[in-house]
Order: structure tokens, then sequence, then C-alpha cells
């Protein structure tokens, strides 16, 4: 329930009155809203969960997360 | 005890339980808003989504979860028009699609989710959108570490504190709580390697006689976590005493709908406040929640669950937190009695040891 991913920032725009984003996943674009991080920019990396933006991460930390899930994920299908 | 329900799972799907020394228990903790949210919600929100003119909308999560005699993906079998959304907003957008009908939200989750919900009542009201509600059973952590530590019965030593949750609140509501309770608590992440420097961190401490809090998730984590949710949490919800299932009532535990937001109160509009629910007595939740028994504890009393509502309640001994099982009885003991890592089976034998 309270897993959270981290992914790019790739558009930023406002929509009902609310500032929205595009954000890739690793290849999967989803929208989210940015109204937690107001600070956040074009190219930051984000923390999403349920759709939000709860923090943001610099671009080597945002990396090291997504390797570590990468490596997991990798070990998982080995595994299987 | 780790708090939230996705570390659990994240110990248990990586093996890690297993390649811990026997003199470290892990202990499971009330940290998942599926599991603990009450009989009651789940009955009132059963009851608001059987109506015809509701479009009724949650977190996939909740729809297997069994209310007292049914559950919600049984009421979208019958012809209930219920949805599952990824986010709060996307109920908000069904509302303005559908002004001909009553869009509700069933608004669970910890403080990490709470402000989402928020955000979706705040944009509604701020709309003028009338056909939109939420049913709230939304949870606070820091009321439910207190109420676990002071249980007489409580053999935690050391809490991994929620890090997404933190990642919202911060960390200082946790301050005074190891200063009381002379109890480390360490924020701590969600991947193998963050779970183990948490876990290194607590047994330091513990080691040291220490009872300090500490970050290890310092790359999504500060210590005044994110201001902008917290107000939006603010503006929406009051802290207000809430019951979780198996436990009971915990003194401002939950975030309920701010007084003057009452219209979005799907409780108040559907007018389902006085539902009667009838837990099972089979359920044993609360132990469970609570560290005191192990989920695979609950295996042996479902056998006496009549055959037609075969439930197993709302755990999996190797799947983790939050993933009711459906299936015969003779199904789930072989999952749990299918090959598994060495040290996993000696943990399981330690335990019915233990428990019996």
């Amino acid at each position: 329930m309270c897993l959270a991913i981290p992914g790019k920032l790739t558009e930023i725009y406002q929509k009902d009155t609310l500032r929205m984003a595009k954000i890739d996943f690793g290849g999967i674009a989803k929208e989210i809203c940015l109204e937690f991080v107001p600070e956040a920019e074009l190219g930051d990396y984000a923390l999403v969960h349920a759709g939000f933006a709860i923090s943001l991460m610099n671009e080597t930390e945002a990396q090291e997360n997504i390797q570590l899930i990468q490596e997991v994920s990798r070990f998982d299908d080995e595994v299987s | 005890m780790e708090i939230c329900g996705g570390q659990t799972h994240s110990f248990l799907r990586h093996g890690l339980d297993a390649l811990l020394p026997s003199q470290i228990e892990l202990v499971h903790g009330p940290g998942c808003p599926v599991c603990v949210t009450p009989l009651e919600q789940i009955d009132k929100a059963i009851a608001i989504a059987s109506r015809p003119e509701v479009i009724f909308t949650s977190y996939g999560d909740m729809l297997r979860v069994p209310g007292s005699s049914t559950d919600l993906f049984s009421v979208r079998a019958k012809g209930g028009d219920v949805r599952v959304v990824y986010s709060p907003l996307e109920a908000v957008q069904l509302a303005e699609a559908h002004p001909d009908k009553e869009v509700v939200f069933f608004a669970i989750g910890f403080e990490t989710t709470a402000p989402a919900n928020a955000m979706a009542v705040l944009l509604v009201q701020r709309k003028g959108i009338t056909n939109f509600s939420i049913i709230t059973a939304q949870v606070r952590v820091p009321p439910a570490i207190e109420a676990i530590l002071q249980a007489e019965s409580c053999r935690v030593q050391g809490f991994l504190a929620a890090g997404h949750v933190c990642a919202v609140m911060g960390f200082h509501e946790y301050l005074p709580i190891t200063e009381i309770f002379q109890i480390p608590i360490v924020v701590t992440g969600f991947e193998p390697i963050d779970l183990l420097q948490g876990l290194y961190a607590t047994i330091r401490q513990l080691e040291a006689g220490q009872a300090q809090v500490e970050n290890q998730y310092q790359r999504a984590v500060s210590q005044q976590g994110n201001t902008a949710a917290q107000q939006s949490i603010q503006q929406a919800f009051q802290p207000v005493d809430r019951k979780w299932r198996g436990i009971g009532t915990i003194p401002k535990s939950g975030w309920g709908l701010r007084p003057e937001l009452a219209t979005f109160d799907a409780e108040l509009k559907f007018e389902v406040q006085n539902l009667l629910s009838q837990e099972s007595p089979l359920c044993i939740a609360g132990e469970i929640l609570q560290g005191l028994k192990k989920p695979w504890h609950a295996l042996p009393l479902a056998k006496n669950v009549p055959r037609k509502t075969r439930w197993v309640p709302l755990w999996s001994p190797r799947k983790g937190p939050a993933r009711p099982i459906t299936g015969t009885i003779d199904k789930i003991s072989l999952d749990i009695e299918s090959p598994s890592p060495q040290g996993r089976d000696n943990n399981y034998n330690k335990n019915q040891e233990l428990w019996g």
C-alpha cells in the first residue's frame, strides 16, 4: 500500500488548477500531481505514491534506487 | 518490529528473514491500512457500493477484504459499479464525467496516502463538485506505536519506521516516543539493502544501550518531512479516535474529515453510520497486528470457516500481509508446506514451538 517508486519528470503543466507532470518510470509514462513538491523542475526525479509526488531525489540517489530495484528484479528472474 | 506491510513483504519476498541469526525475530506490525481497516468501514463501503446511483472507487487492494458477509468484488460481480483507481484524482474525474451519478472514494491509507486523499477533497470543494464524497479509514502511525508499547504483553525492542510515511510526515513525531519508552526507532526504506541497514542500526543501538531516532532512508526522508503534503492533510482532516481491525479504538489514531467538509462525508450522505457489523469470533487479527501471534496461527482457525465463505483472514505467511487468500484450505496448506528456504522453515518451526 505505501510503496512509492522514483521516476523522471519529462513534462510539467497546469491542469484543473493543479500542477501536474508526465513522469517516466523506466519507459512507462504516467501523469502525476506535483502539488506537494512545488520546487520540482523538469528533469528532477520524484518518488510517487497514489498519483502524487511525495518527495524529490537527486539523480544519483534516484539512479541508486532504480538500480537496486532492477538488480533485485533480475535476481528474481534468475531464481524463478 | 517493522511497521509497514511493504517492508514485511520485502523481507519475506527476498528471504531476508531466513538469513538472520536466531536471536533476531522480525515482528510484523500493524502497518497495512488494508489489514487494519475496521470491519464497520468495509461494511459501510459495501452498503454504499451496492446502491444503483453510486460509482464506488477504491484502490485495488481493498476489493477482496471481507466484510461481515461479502466483499466489494462480489458487489461488482452482482452488477455494482465498483472501479479500481490508481489515484483519488481519477475518482474526481469520474465525478465530473458522470454528473448524474454519485462517486464515492474509499479513502484508506496511512500518512503516505492521506495527502492525496486530502487533495481530492480540496479540489472537489474548489471546483464546486457536489456528487463526490469519501468514506474515510485513514490511520496515523505514532499513536499505534505508542499503543503497542503501552501493552503489557509488548515484546518489541526496536522499530523500523515506515520510510514513505516519514517522507510525508518527517520523523519529529517519533523523537518523544524514543525518549519516553527508551526504544530505538530507525526510519527505513524498502529495498533489501535498506532493510538490512535498518536492522543493523537498530541492533547497534540496542547493544550500545541507546534509544534514538535514526534515519536510514535519507535519500527520501528529512526530519521535517513534506510540509506541503502535511498542510493538505491539515486543511482537509483532523485527528480522530479510530478503531483498528482486531485491536480496538486507539485515541487520535485516525484522520477524519474536518467538520466544515462534512458535505463530502459519504457516511453522512448515505446514512450508513449505524450499520451493525459482526466480526468472526475466529479473527485473531489484533494479536497478529500487535506481534503476539504469527499469520500462520490463523490457519487452523480457518478450518472452521464454512466452505461457502472460505477466506483465510488477511495474511499469507509466504507472501506477506495485505493478501487475503481465497481457495480451499488444502491448497493453502500446500502453499505453506511447499519447498522454501531452510532458514524460513527453521523460523516456522521455532515459532510453532514458541506459540504452540
